[in-house]
Protein backbone atom coordinates (compact mmCIF):
# COMPACT_ATOMS: atom_id res chain seq x y z
CA UNK A 1 0.00 0.00 0.00
CA UNK A 2 1.01 3.57 -1.13
CA UNK A 3 0.86 6.50 1.22
CA UNK A 4 -0.41 9.72 -0.40
CA UNK A 5 -0.22 12.63 2.74
CA UNK A 6 -1.87 15.30 1.95
CA UNK A 7 -0.92 19.11 3.59
CA UNK A 8 -2.94 21.83 2.55
CA UNK A 9 -4.92 23.92 5.36
CA UNK A 10 -8.24 24.57 2.67
CA UNK A 11 -10.50 21.65 1.48
CA UNK A 12 -10.60 23.20 -1.89
CA UNK A 13 -6.73 23.00 -2.62
CA UNK A 14 -7.56 19.21 -2.59
CA UNK A 15 -8.72 19.69 -6.80
CA UNK A 16 -5.44 20.92 -7.43
CA UNK A 17 -2.51 19.20 -5.70
CA UNK A 18 -3.83 16.15 -4.41
CA UNK A 19 -6.28 14.80 -7.04
CA UNK A 20 -3.75 15.44 -9.95
CA UNK A 21 -1.38 12.84 -7.68
CA UNK A 22 -4.23 10.47 -6.95
CA UNK A 23 -5.16 10.52 -10.50
CA UNK A 24 -1.38 9.35 -11.58
CA UNK A 25 -1.63 6.55 -8.96
CA UNK A 26 -4.80 5.04 -10.16
CA UNK A 27 -3.78 5.03 -13.77
CA UNK A 28 -0.21 3.48 -12.50
CA UNK A 29 -2.72 0.35 -10.67
CA UNK A 30 -1.71 1.45 -8.04
CA UNK A 31 -3.06 0.67 -4.15
CA UNK A 32 -3.42 3.91 -2.22
CA UNK A 33 -4.44 5.54 1.07
CA UNK A 34 -4.79 9.58 0.38
CA UNK A 35 -4.49 10.98 3.98
CA UNK A 36 -4.26 14.76 5.41
CA UNK A 37 -1.54 14.72 7.67
CA UNK A 38 -3.29 15.62 10.98
CA UNK A 39 -5.68 12.62 10.26
CA UNK A 40 -2.23 10.36 10.02
CA UNK A 41 -2.03 7.00 12.49
CA UNK A 42 1.08 4.91 13.28
CA UNK A 43 -0.43 2.00 11.49
CA UNK A 44 -1.03 4.22 8.16
CA UNK A 45 2.69 4.91 7.91
CA UNK A 46 4.10 1.14 9.15
CA UNK A 47 1.72 -0.36 6.39
CA UNK A 48 2.71 2.43 3.88
CA UNK A 49 5.00 1.18 1.08
CA UNK A 50 6.57 4.43 -0.13
CA UNK A 51 5.31 7.74 0.85
CA UNK A 52 4.58 10.94 -0.99
CA UNK A 53 4.21 13.94 0.56
CA UNK A 54 2.43 16.65 -1.68
CA UNK A 55 2.43 20.48 -1.98
CA UNK A 56 -0.08 23.31 -2.24
CA UNK A 57 -1.14 26.75 -2.56
CA UNK A 58 1.79 29.58 -2.62
CA UNK A 59 -0.29 31.14 0.12
CA UNK A 60 -1.02 28.37 2.17
CA UNK A 61 1.81 27.63 4.54
CA UNK A 62 0.19 26.32 7.85
CA UNK A 63 1.98 23.22 7.54
CA UNK A 64 5.29 24.77 8.31
CA UNK A 65 4.01 25.58 11.74
CA UNK A 66 2.98 21.72 12.03
CA UNK A 67 6.31 20.16 11.75
CA UNK A 68 5.68 17.80 15.12
CA UNK A 69 2.83 15.97 12.92
CA UNK A 70 5.87 14.77 10.67
CA UNK A 71 8.52 13.74 13.46
CA UNK A 72 8.08 10.38 12.11
CA UNK A 73 10.25 10.65 9.24
CA UNK A 74 13.69 10.51 10.02
CA UNK A 75 12.62 6.62 11.18
CA UNK A 76 10.41 5.69 8.16
CA UNK A 77 12.91 3.21 6.07
CA UNK A 78 11.04 3.38 3.08
CA UNK A 79 11.13 5.50 0.30
CA UNK A 80 9.73 8.97 0.52
CA UNK A 81 8.82 11.89 -2.61
CA UNK A 82 8.04 15.20 -1.06
CA UNK A 83 6.79 17.31 -3.60
CA UNK A 84 7.13 21.25 -3.02
CA UNK A 85 5.29 21.64 0.39
CA UNK A 86 6.59 18.04 0.64
CA UNK A 87 9.76 18.91 -0.01
CA UNK A 88 10.21 21.55 2.27
CA UNK A 89 8.49 20.09 5.44
CA UNK A 90 11.71 16.98 4.57
CA UNK A 91 14.18 19.33 4.54
CA UNK A 92 12.96 21.03 7.70
CA UNK A 93 12.46 17.56 9.70
CA UNK A 94 16.50 17.36 9.26
CA UNK A 95 17.52 20.12 10.20
CA UNK A 96 18.18 22.09 6.77
CA UNK A 97 16.82 25.57 5.98
CA UNK A 98 14.13 27.26 3.55
CA UNK A 99 14.67 30.97 1.67
CA UNK A 100 12.29 32.97 -0.40
CA UNK A 101 12.80 32.32 -4.03
CA UNK A 102 10.14 32.54 -6.50
CA UNK A 103 9.52 30.21 -9.54
CA UNK A 104 6.00 29.77 -11.08
CA UNK A 105 5.52 28.38 -14.62
CA UNK A 106 7.46 26.58 -16.92
CA UNK A 107 11.16 26.50 -16.60
CA UNK A 108 14.00 24.76 -17.38
CA UNK A 109 16.26 22.06 -14.68
CA UNK A 110 18.87 20.23 -15.13
CA UNK A 111 19.61 16.69 -14.24
CA UNK A 112 22.63 16.08 -12.82
CA UNK A 113 22.40 11.82 -12.87
CA UNK A 114 19.71 9.81 -14.52
CA UNK A 115 16.93 10.06 -12.29
CA UNK A 116 13.49 8.59 -12.60
CA UNK A 117 13.86 7.91 -15.58
CA UNK A 118 14.87 11.47 -16.70
CA UNK A 119 18.57 12.88 -17.85
CA UNK A 120 20.05 15.80 -19.20
CA UNK A 121 17.41 18.65 -18.96
CA UNK A 122 13.36 19.15 -18.59
CA UNK A 123 10.98 21.27 -18.41
CA UNK A 124 8.91 21.31 -15.38
CA UNK A 125 6.16 23.34 -13.64
CA UNK A 126 6.97 25.81 -10.92
CA UNK A 127 4.75 26.99 -8.51
CA UNK A 128 7.03 28.04 -5.20
CA UNK A 129 8.03 31.16 -2.73
CA UNK A 130 10.42 29.30 -1.38
CA UNK A 131 13.14 26.78 -1.78
CA UNK A 132 15.70 24.50 0.38
CA UNK A 133 19.57 25.51 0.79
CA UNK A 134 20.18 22.01 1.85
CA UNK A 135 23.84 20.60 3.44
CA UNK A 136 23.75 17.57 4.18
CA UNK A 137 20.81 16.68 1.26
CA UNK A 138 22.72 15.90 -2.10
CA UNK A 139 21.27 17.96 -5.10
CA UNK A 140 20.09 15.93 -8.15
CA UNK A 141 19.02 18.88 -10.04
CA UNK A 142 18.68 22.36 -9.81
CA UNK A 143 17.46 25.04 -11.69
CA UNK A 144 19.22 28.78 -12.43
CA UNK A 145 17.38 30.08 -8.67
CA UNK A 146 17.18 26.48 -6.73
CA UNK A 147 17.67 23.01 -5.90
CA UNK A 148 14.79 21.60 -7.82
CA UNK A 149 15.47 17.40 -6.66
CA UNK A 150 17.24 16.48 -3.75
CA UNK A 151 18.47 13.06 -1.22
CA UNK A 152 18.84 12.44 1.91
CA UNK A 153 22.70 10.90 2.03
CA UNK A 154 21.79 7.32 3.71
CA UNK A 155 18.36 6.99 2.91
CA UNK A 156 15.63 6.87 -0.12
CA UNK A 157 14.21 10.03 1.12
CA UNK A 158 13.69 12.87 -1.72
CA UNK A 159 12.68 16.37 -2.36
CA UNK A 160 11.31 17.67 -5.52
CA UNK A 161 10.62 21.04 -5.86
CA UNK A 162 8.81 21.92 -9.34
CA UNK A 163 4.97 19.94 -9.06
CA UNK A 164 5.79 16.78 -11.42
CA UNK A 165 2.13 15.71 -11.50
CA UNK A 166 1.58 18.26 -13.81
CA UNK A 167 4.47 18.32 -17.07
CA UNK A 168 6.58 15.11 -15.67
CA UNK A 169 3.87 12.38 -14.32
CA UNK A 170 6.73 9.74 -15.24
CA UNK A 171 8.79 10.75 -12.64
CA UNK A 172 6.10 9.84 -10.23
CA UNK A 173 5.72 6.79 -12.16
CA UNK A 174 9.18 5.57 -11.96
CA UNK A 175 9.08 6.69 -8.06
CA UNK A 176 5.92 4.06 -7.62
CA UNK A 177 8.07 0.91 -9.83
CA UNK A 178 8.33 -1.95 -7.52
CA UNK A 179 4.79 -1.56 -5.37
CA UNK A 180 2.59 -2.42 -8.14
CA UNK A 181 -0.05 -4.61 -7.14
CA UNK B 1 -13.58 32.29 2.38
CA UNK B 2 -14.65 34.87 -0.10
CA UNK B 3 -13.37 34.62 -3.53
CA UNK B 4 -13.88 35.98 -7.26
CA UNK B 5 -14.26 33.49 -10.08
CA UNK B 6 -12.21 34.34 -13.62
CA UNK B 7 -15.68 33.77 -15.19
CA UNK B 8 -15.82 33.72 -19.45
CA UNK B 9 -19.64 31.77 -19.23
CA UNK B 10 -17.61 28.85 -20.80
CA UNK B 11 -18.28 25.30 -19.22
CA UNK B 12 -14.44 25.13 -17.16
CA UNK B 13 -15.08 28.48 -15.48
CA UNK B 14 -18.84 27.72 -14.66
CA UNK B 15 -17.97 24.23 -13.78
CA UNK B 16 -15.08 25.47 -11.45
CA UNK B 17 -17.37 27.83 -9.46
CA UNK B 18 -19.93 25.16 -9.49
CA UNK B 19 -17.12 23.22 -7.22
CA UNK B 20 -15.97 26.57 -5.27
CA UNK B 21 -19.69 26.83 -4.03
CA UNK B 22 -19.90 22.92 -3.37
CA UNK B 23 -17.19 23.11 -1.25
CA UNK B 24 -18.22 26.24 1.29
CA UNK B 25 -16.37 28.82 -1.42
CA UNK B 26 -18.44 32.10 -1.02
CA UNK B 27 -18.79 33.66 -4.50
CA UNK B 28 -18.52 37.62 -4.25
CA UNK B 29 -18.26 38.08 -7.53
CA UNK B 30 -17.70 36.83 -11.23
CA UNK B 31 -14.60 38.88 -13.25
CA UNK B 32 -15.18 38.76 -16.99
CA UNK B 33 -12.41 40.49 -19.34
CA UNK B 34 -14.11 41.26 -22.54
CA UNK B 35 -11.38 41.56 -24.99
CA UNK B 36 -11.59 43.37 -28.14
CA UNK B 37 -8.77 40.88 -29.62
CA UNK B 38 -10.61 37.19 -30.25
CA UNK B 39 -7.06 35.62 -30.29
CA UNK B 40 -6.22 36.56 -26.55
CA UNK B 41 -3.79 33.96 -25.21
CA UNK B 42 -5.77 34.53 -22.26
CA UNK B 43 -9.56 35.30 -22.57
CA UNK B 44 -12.44 33.38 -24.22
CA UNK B 45 -14.40 35.53 -26.23
CA UNK B 46 -17.17 34.52 -27.88
CA UNK B 47 -20.72 35.54 -26.48
CA UNK B 48 -18.75 37.21 -23.81
CA UNK B 49 -21.47 40.04 -22.94
CA UNK B 50 -24.11 37.33 -22.19
CA UNK B 51 -22.63 36.61 -18.95
CA UNK B 52 -24.05 39.43 -17.67
CA UNK B 53 -27.46 36.95 -18.09
CA UNK B 54 -25.48 34.34 -16.40
CA UNK B 55 -24.76 36.63 -13.18
CA UNK B 56 -28.04 37.36 -13.07
CA UNK B 57 -29.74 33.84 -13.06
CA UNK B 58 -26.81 33.06 -10.52
CA UNK B 59 -27.62 36.15 -8.27
CA UNK B 60 -23.47 37.17 -8.37
CA UNK B 61 -22.10 40.31 -8.69
CA UNK B 62 -19.92 41.19 -12.08
CA UNK B 63 -17.17 43.08 -13.10
CA UNK B 64 -16.31 43.27 -16.66
CA UNK B 65 -12.77 44.79 -17.30
CA UNK B 66 -12.36 45.52 -21.16
CA UNK B 67 -9.28 44.76 -22.82
CA UNK B 68 -7.35 45.01 -25.84
CA UNK B 69 -6.15 41.85 -25.46
CA UNK B 70 -2.55 42.21 -26.53
CA UNK B 71 -0.02 39.20 -24.73
CA UNK B 72 0.95 40.54 -21.90
CA UNK B 73 -0.49 43.86 -21.99
CA UNK B 74 -4.06 42.36 -21.43
CA UNK B 75 -2.75 41.01 -17.56
CA UNK B 76 -2.64 44.39 -16.53
CA UNK B 77 -6.25 44.47 -17.32
CA UNK B 78 -6.37 41.32 -15.26
CA UNK B 79 -4.32 42.76 -12.40
CA UNK B 80 -6.71 45.59 -12.33
CA UNK B 81 -9.75 43.69 -12.48
CA UNK B 82 -8.74 41.84 -9.61
CA UNK B 83 -7.38 44.86 -7.39
CA UNK B 84 -10.83 45.76 -7.87
CA UNK B 85 -12.61 42.69 -7.03
CA UNK B 86 -10.17 42.89 -3.82
CA UNK B 87 -11.32 46.73 -2.91
CA UNK B 88 -15.17 45.83 -3.70
CA UNK B 89 -16.40 42.72 -2.43
CA UNK B 90 -13.24 42.01 -0.16
CA UNK B 91 -12.16 38.65 -1.97
CA UNK B 92 -9.09 36.70 -0.48
CA UNK B 93 -8.60 34.05 -3.45
CA UNK B 94 -9.51 33.97 -7.04
CA UNK B 95 -11.20 30.48 -8.66
CA UNK B 96 -9.99 30.02 -12.45
CA UNK B 97 -10.82 27.11 -14.80
CA UNK B 98 -7.60 26.19 -15.77
CA UNK B 99 -6.76 22.51 -16.94
CA UNK B 100 -3.89 22.36 -18.23
CA UNK B 101 -2.34 26.07 -19.47
CA UNK B 102 0.72 27.01 -17.79
CA UNK B 103 0.62 30.14 -19.41
CA UNK B 104 -2.85 31.03 -18.00
CA UNK B 105 -2.62 29.01 -14.51
CA UNK B 106 0.84 31.00 -14.07
CA UNK B 107 0.39 34.19 -14.67
CA UNK B 108 -3.25 34.19 -12.63
CA UNK B 109 -0.58 32.60 -10.09
CA UNK B 110 1.75 35.42 -10.12
CA UNK B 111 -0.87 38.59 -9.55
CA UNK B 112 -2.53 36.34 -7.38
CA UNK B 113 0.41 36.22 -5.14
CA UNK B 114 1.42 39.92 -5.84
CA UNK B 115 -2.39 40.93 -4.41
CA UNK B 116 -1.17 38.86 -1.14
CA UNK B 117 -4.62 36.72 -2.21
CA UNK B 118 -5.29 32.29 -2.87
CA UNK B 119 -5.36 30.63 -6.01
CA UNK B 120 -7.74 27.83 -6.65
CA UNK B 121 -7.83 25.59 -10.07
CA UNK B 122 -10.26 23.42 -9.45
CA UNK B 123 -10.19 21.81 -12.48
CA UNK B 124 -5.86 21.55 -13.24
CA UNK B 125 -5.09 18.18 -14.47
CA UNK B 126 -8.04 16.72 -14.74
CA UNK B 127 -9.02 13.94 -17.25
CA UNK B 128 -11.01 16.07 -19.92
CA UNK B 129 -13.16 13.37 -21.19
CA UNK B 130 -13.86 12.86 -16.98
CA UNK B 131 -14.77 16.74 -17.10
CA UNK B 132 -17.33 16.15 -20.03
CA UNK B 133 -19.17 13.56 -18.05
CA UNK B 134 -19.12 15.26 -15.02
CA UNK B 135 -20.84 17.90 -16.26
CA UNK B 136 -23.51 15.96 -18.10
CA UNK B 137 -23.86 14.53 -14.87
CA UNK B 138 -24.55 17.72 -12.88
CA UNK B 139 -26.46 18.38 -15.01
CA UNK B 140 -25.18 21.13 -17.15
CA UNK B 141 -26.63 22.67 -20.61
CA UNK B 142 -23.44 23.63 -22.37
CA UNK B 143 -23.85 24.94 -26.38
CA UNK B 144 -21.08 25.46 -28.56
CA UNK B 145 -20.53 28.64 -29.56
CA UNK B 146 -17.27 28.64 -31.78
CA UNK B 147 -15.20 26.49 -33.58
CA UNK B 148 -11.52 27.12 -34.48
CA UNK B 149 -9.65 24.46 -36.13
CA UNK B 150 -10.14 21.46 -38.83
CA UNK B 151 -12.36 19.30 -39.16
CA UNK B 152 -14.95 21.32 -37.20
CA UNK B 153 -17.06 23.56 -38.94
CA UNK B 154 -20.62 25.45 -38.80
CA UNK B 155 -22.55 22.62 -37.95
CA UNK B 156 -21.26 22.45 -34.77
CA UNK B 157 -22.36 25.87 -33.42
CA UNK B 158 -25.39 25.56 -31.36
CA UNK B 159 -24.59 21.89 -30.44
CA UNK B 160 -25.15 20.56 -27.09
CA UNK B 161 -22.93 19.11 -24.89
CA UNK B 162 -24.33 15.54 -24.22
CA UNK B 163 -23.44 12.16 -24.81
CA UNK B 164 -23.88 12.06 -28.55
CA UNK B 165 -21.32 15.07 -28.39
CA UNK B 166 -18.79 13.03 -26.39
CA UNK B 167 -18.93 9.84 -29.50
CA UNK B 168 -18.37 12.70 -32.13
CA UNK B 169 -15.73 14.83 -30.17
CA UNK B 170 -14.25 10.96 -29.61
CA UNK B 171 -14.02 9.85 -32.73
CA UNK B 172 -12.23 13.79 -33.89
CA UNK B 173 -10.03 12.89 -31.13
CA UNK B 174 -8.86 9.60 -32.56
CA UNK B 175 -8.60 10.55 -36.03
CA UNK B 176 -6.83 14.24 -35.12
CA UNK B 177 -5.91 14.41 -32.05
CA UNK B 178 -8.45 17.54 -31.24
CA UNK B 179 -8.92 18.15 -27.46
CA UNK B 180 -12.21 16.53 -26.30
CA UNK B 181 -13.04 19.49 -24.15
CA UNK B 182 -11.61 22.48 -26.10
CA UNK B 183 -8.79 23.35 -23.85
CA UNK B 184 -6.57 23.97 -26.95
CA UNK B 185 -8.74 26.43 -27.99
CA UNK B 186 -10.95 23.65 -30.65
CA UNK B 187 -14.10 24.91 -29.61
CA UNK B 188 -15.44 27.05 -27.58
CA UNK B 189 -18.95 26.84 -25.25
CA UNK B 190 -22.08 28.63 -23.25
CA UNK B 191 -23.42 27.48 -20.25
CA UNK B 192 -27.31 28.29 -20.66
CA UNK B 193 -28.46 26.17 -17.25
CA UNK B 194 -26.60 24.88 -14.29
CA UNK B 195 -27.33 24.18 -10.48
CA UNK B 196 -26.25 27.44 -9.46
CA UNK B 197 -28.59 29.12 -11.67
CA UNK B 198 -31.79 30.50 -10.19
CA UNK B 199 -33.70 29.59 -13.97
CA UNK B 200 -32.26 29.08 -17.10
CA UNK B 201 -31.68 30.56 -20.18
CA UNK B 202 -32.72 30.38 -23.66
CA UNK B 203 -31.18 31.62 -26.63
CA UNK B 204 -33.30 34.30 -28.50
CA UNK B 205 -31.41 35.30 -31.38
CA UNK B 206 -28.01 34.06 -32.75
CA UNK B 207 -25.99 35.85 -35.27
CA UNK B 208 -23.15 33.43 -37.17
CA UNK B 209 -20.18 34.60 -38.64
CA UNK B 210 -16.79 33.13 -40.04
CA UNK B 211 -15.67 30.51 -42.77
CA UNK B 212 -13.81 27.23 -43.14
CA UNK B 213 -12.63 25.80 -40.20
CA UNK B 214 -13.49 29.13 -37.79
CA UNK B 215 -16.83 29.96 -36.64
CA UNK B 216 -18.37 32.06 -34.27
CA UNK B 217 -22.26 31.90 -32.77
CA UNK B 218 -22.74 34.99 -31.06
CA UNK B 219 -26.28 34.58 -29.17
CA UNK B 220 -28.92 36.52 -27.31
CA UNK B 221 -30.14 35.45 -24.28
CA UNK B 222 -33.25 36.01 -21.98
Amino acid sequence: MMLLIQIHSLQFHYYEFVKPIEDILRANHISFISKHYKHLSEIDITNAKKIIIGGTSLKDNTFLNDLSYFQWIPSYKGNILGICGGMHLLGLIYNESLEKKQEIGLHKIILETILFGEKDEIEVYELHNYCLKPSTFSILAHSKKCPQIIKHPKKPHYGVLFHPEVRNKQLIASFLKGIEE
Amino acid sequence: MKAGVLFSGGKDSVYAAYLAKKNGIDIACLITLHSENKESYMFHTPSILKVKKQAESMEIPLIIQETKGEKEKELIDLHKAIKHAIQKYKIEAIITGAIESAYQASRVQKICDKENIDCFNPLWQKNQMQLLHDLIEQHFEIIVTGVFCYPLDQSWLGKKINQDFIRNVTKLHDQYKINVSGEGGEFESFVLNCPLFKKPLQVIDKTITGQKNSWSMEIDVS
